[in-house]
């Protein structure tokens, strides 16, 4: 796992529990590791690691230099403790995780949450990092080996291409330059143009002309074979006529504390094309106290270049102690159609602020967006968007609707929506309702039989459920039960 | 069954139950009935055990258990059910969802198997059925956009497919029209009279008690049972009024 260790006041904690496991960690795995800190030598060291070609790393660099003479970000209504770039490792091997000889060793916390999850035992110590478990995970429970292979055969002969960006960048180098960088330009923003410069891994598709994905593409399996980092990197292309459904997500908790989850993924639609593309994100969110917690700065966009063509994201947020994402759509082909479907929910201290951008350059262009933002403990949960029409987009439609729950009277729901219109042909509607779950529900749904957990999980879920329906079956069902999960202990 | 001695409750510090006792055995149908304010809904809430209604002195057992003591979904496992003057709405969970939810965790609680989806739906079907109510309206979500009938007759097919011990319902009755009176009627005698299990009516009129006869009607006026009698007792209040009575 590329691991990128925050230094501030929340971090410290974590930073000791590294350093005793420091004697568990073999030299041959430390000599893996880039030189501490963010330098240009760090990024050849990255990209002389991934075999890159010359383009490759030129690229890189000059994303570097631009990042240097960048400022950080204003966080409109984030809290953000200051972090220090060059106090970090870039690179590292993925054994560098500690090792645990047994169960009896993981956080009972976490065991908690996976049990929860209903994750299989075996799966659990994978997951946990228990020392010779991987194999009998592969084997036994996971058999991702095979399980990736057959997948690969029938993709291929479907002449879909599905890999990681770094073997894209080697395989298909003319199809990566010809859109890396394309719908989220270097310079976009901060984090971006970081990741530009140290991406370490992240995935590649391409889907062909007129070819409809057999299969529902998922980071699922890679992330346990190849262990995607931080800053991950996902460029999708769907040619004239294409349709392909994408899963993004571990759908089991990871406990790495004060990271830095800066990803950049980019979406192309041609003509007539379609991409779903759908999220759920359970990061760590630090504990009740506030403490660690990953730090999830993402830039998602689509480029709807074709007419006609369709790009829908559904994010089910309820990890990460900070996220900061807007998932968007540029709607330049005539026709196409943007969609953004939400549930972020925010516990504790977790902050929150999320949205989209619909951006509408071409005539007839439709967007919808449905954000369900639902706040409890101490927590802060933002929607921000923006729909924006352009002068000469004739008879564009967009509908947004952002309701907030509230749980308790600690937390807050911000709604901030902007709204730019250069056509006085378009249709621009925008509801907001805020509402608490309310003791009435609360004791209804108890007097039948529901513990009050269960009656907030299934309150919660109803309230979402215009999102949730929009995930892939399997899906939908983890996404109920993580909300249930990350609002334990938020009511009563 | 229901065991209530001197129960003394308050509602935002005010007191509202002033010792009430009231006792009802398994196999009996009771009725209260009493002035608007009185305090029907206040006791149906307490023994519900819900936050806010708060117990200060007195006491009541469900089968001879401490029913005080206990969180509102273990008195629903126990099998005590409300059927409310209020019926609540909960967007985007359809009656299929929450009730199959509710009726396993109840099982859970009993330490019983939970029942399989389409188990599930053979039961509702079958008390929907009784209630002649439309499965469609199952797949809807809770009592949002029900009238108020439907919403009183949706509480009895809860209570089918729950089957509880002991129901308390308050003014089932009001809201449904003279067809539905007599459904519910029907239905309340198919799944409550029963030498096992016994049901408290809260009501304002003498017409549903023409379909589920009583074999008790207690007043209840000032926060306490003032009289109690035979089913006669209702047809007295709805010639005479409260004012006798309660003075
Ligand atoms: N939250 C509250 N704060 C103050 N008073 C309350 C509160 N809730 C209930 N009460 C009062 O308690 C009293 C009893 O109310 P309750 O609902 O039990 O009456 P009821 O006998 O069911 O009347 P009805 O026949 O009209 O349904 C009423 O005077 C009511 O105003
Ligand atoms: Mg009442």
């Amino acid at each position: 796992m590329d691991e990128v260790k925050i230094k501030d006041q929340a971090a410290r904690d974590a930073a000791l529990r590294v350093a005793d496991y420091e004697h568990g960690w073999s030299s041959a795995i430390e000599t893996d590791f880039a030189p501490k800190g963010l330098t240009e030598d760090t990024v050849r060291f990255i990209s002389a690691k991934k075999n890159e070609p010359e383009w490759m790393l030129d690229w890189r660099l000059k994303a570097f230099r631009h990042w240097q003479t960048m400022e950080t970000p204003d966080w409109a209504k984030l809290n953000v403790p200051p972090i220090d770039y060059q106090d970090a490792y870039y690179y590292a091997a993925p054994k560098a995780k500690p090792k645990l000889s047994s169960l009896d060793e993981v956080d009972p916390e976490i065991l908690e949450v996976y049990k929860k999850l209903g994750i299989p035992i075996e799966e659990q110590k994978v997951l946990a990092g228990v020392e010779g478990a991987r194999k009998v995970a592969v084997d036994a429970v996971f058999d991702s080996v095979s399980v990736a292979t057959t997948f690969r055969e029938e993709l291929k002969r479907a002449g879909v291409i599905f890999l990681s960006i770094s073997e894209a960048i080697r395989e298909y180098p003319e199809l990566v330059k010809k859109w890396l960088g394309k719908v989220v330009p270097m310079h976009d923003n901060y984090f971006a143009t970081l990741n530009c410069a140290v991406f370490s891994d992240g995935t590649f598709v391409y889907v062909p002309e007129g070819v409809r994905c057999p299969m529902e593409l998922s980071t699922y399996f890679r992330i346990n074979a190849e262990n995607t980092g931080q800053f991950e990197r996902t460029l999708i292309v769907a040619d004239k006529g294409a349709y392909v459904s994408y899963l993004e997500g571990c759908t089991a908790p990871m406990r790495d504390e004060n990271q830095l989850h800066a990803a950049v993924v980019e979406l192309v639609a041609l003509d007539d094309a379609e991409i779903k593309y759908s999220t759920v994100q359970n990061w760590y969110p630090g504990n009740a106290e506030g403490l660690g917690g990953i730090y999830n700065f993402v830039t998602k966009r689509a480029l709807c270049q074709g007419k006609r063509s369709k790009v829908s994201w559904t994010q089910v947020e309820t990890g990460s102690a900070i996220t900061w994402k807007y998932p968007s759509c540029v709607l330049n082909g005539d026709d196409s159609v943007g969609e953004f479907y939400s549930v972020a929910v925010t516990n504790n201290f977790q902050q929150a602020d999320t949205g989209t951008k619909m951006i509408h350059n071409g005539k007839r262009t439709r967007s919808t967006i449905v954000s369900k933002g639902i706040s409890a403990g101490k927590s802060n949960n933002t929607y921000r968007g923006i729909v924006r029409v352009a002068p000469n987009a004739e008879s564009v439609r967009n509908f947004t609707q952002c309701d907030s729950l509230l749980l308790g009277s600690t937390c807050g729901a911000h709604t901030v929506p902007y709204i730019e219109v250069r056509n006085p042909t378009a249709t621009v509607e925008h509801e907001a309702t805020t509402s608490k779950i309310s003791d009435d529900q609360l004791f209804y749904a108890m007097q039948r039989g529901l513990g009050q957990e269960e009656a907030v999980a299934l309150i919660v879920n109803g309230f979402a459920k215009e999102v949730l329906q929009q995930l892939p079956m399997e899906f939908a069902v983890e996404a109920q039960k993580l909300l249930g999960i990350s609002l334990e202990g938020s009511v009563g | 069954m229901l065991r209530i001695e001197n129960l003394h409750a308050t509602v935002a510090d005010k007191p509202i139950l002033k010792g009430l006792s009231l006792a009802i055995n398994a196999g009996e149908i009771h009725a209260i009935m009493g002035p608007n304010g009185a305090g029907k809904s206040t006791l149906s809430y307490v023994l519900g055990g819900r936050p806010g209604y708060e117990v200060i002195e007195g006491s009541a057992t469900f089968e001879g258990q401490d029913l005080l003591d206990m969180e509102p979904h273990e008195r629903a496992a126990a099998g005590l059910f409300l059927g409310f003057q209020y019926p609540v709405e909960i967007p985007g969970v359809s009656n299929v969802q929450f009730l199959r939810e509710a009726l396993n965790a109840q099982r859970k609680a009993r330490g019983q198997d939970p029942l399989s989806g389409g188990e599930f739906l053979k039961v509702a079907r079958e008390k929907a059925g009784l209630l002649k109510m439309d499965m469609d309206m199952l797949k809807r979500p809770v009592n949002v956009g029900f009238s108020g009938g439907e919403k009183k007759r949706n509480e009895m097919v809860q209570m089918g497919i729950l089957d509880p011990k002991l129901a308390i319902l308050d003014e089932t009755d009001s809201g449904l029209d003279i067809d539905a009176l007599r459904t519910v009627g029907d239905g309340i005698n198919a799944i409550m009279r029963r030498p096992d299990k016994a049901v408290l009516l809260i009501t304002h009129y003498q017409r549903l008690l023409d379909y589920v006869q009583p074999d008790f009607v207690h007043v209840l006026a000032g926060g306490r049972i003032v009289k109690s009698g035979g089913p006669e007792l209702a047809l007295e209040l709805e010639r005479e009024g409260y004012a006798e009575i309660a003075a």
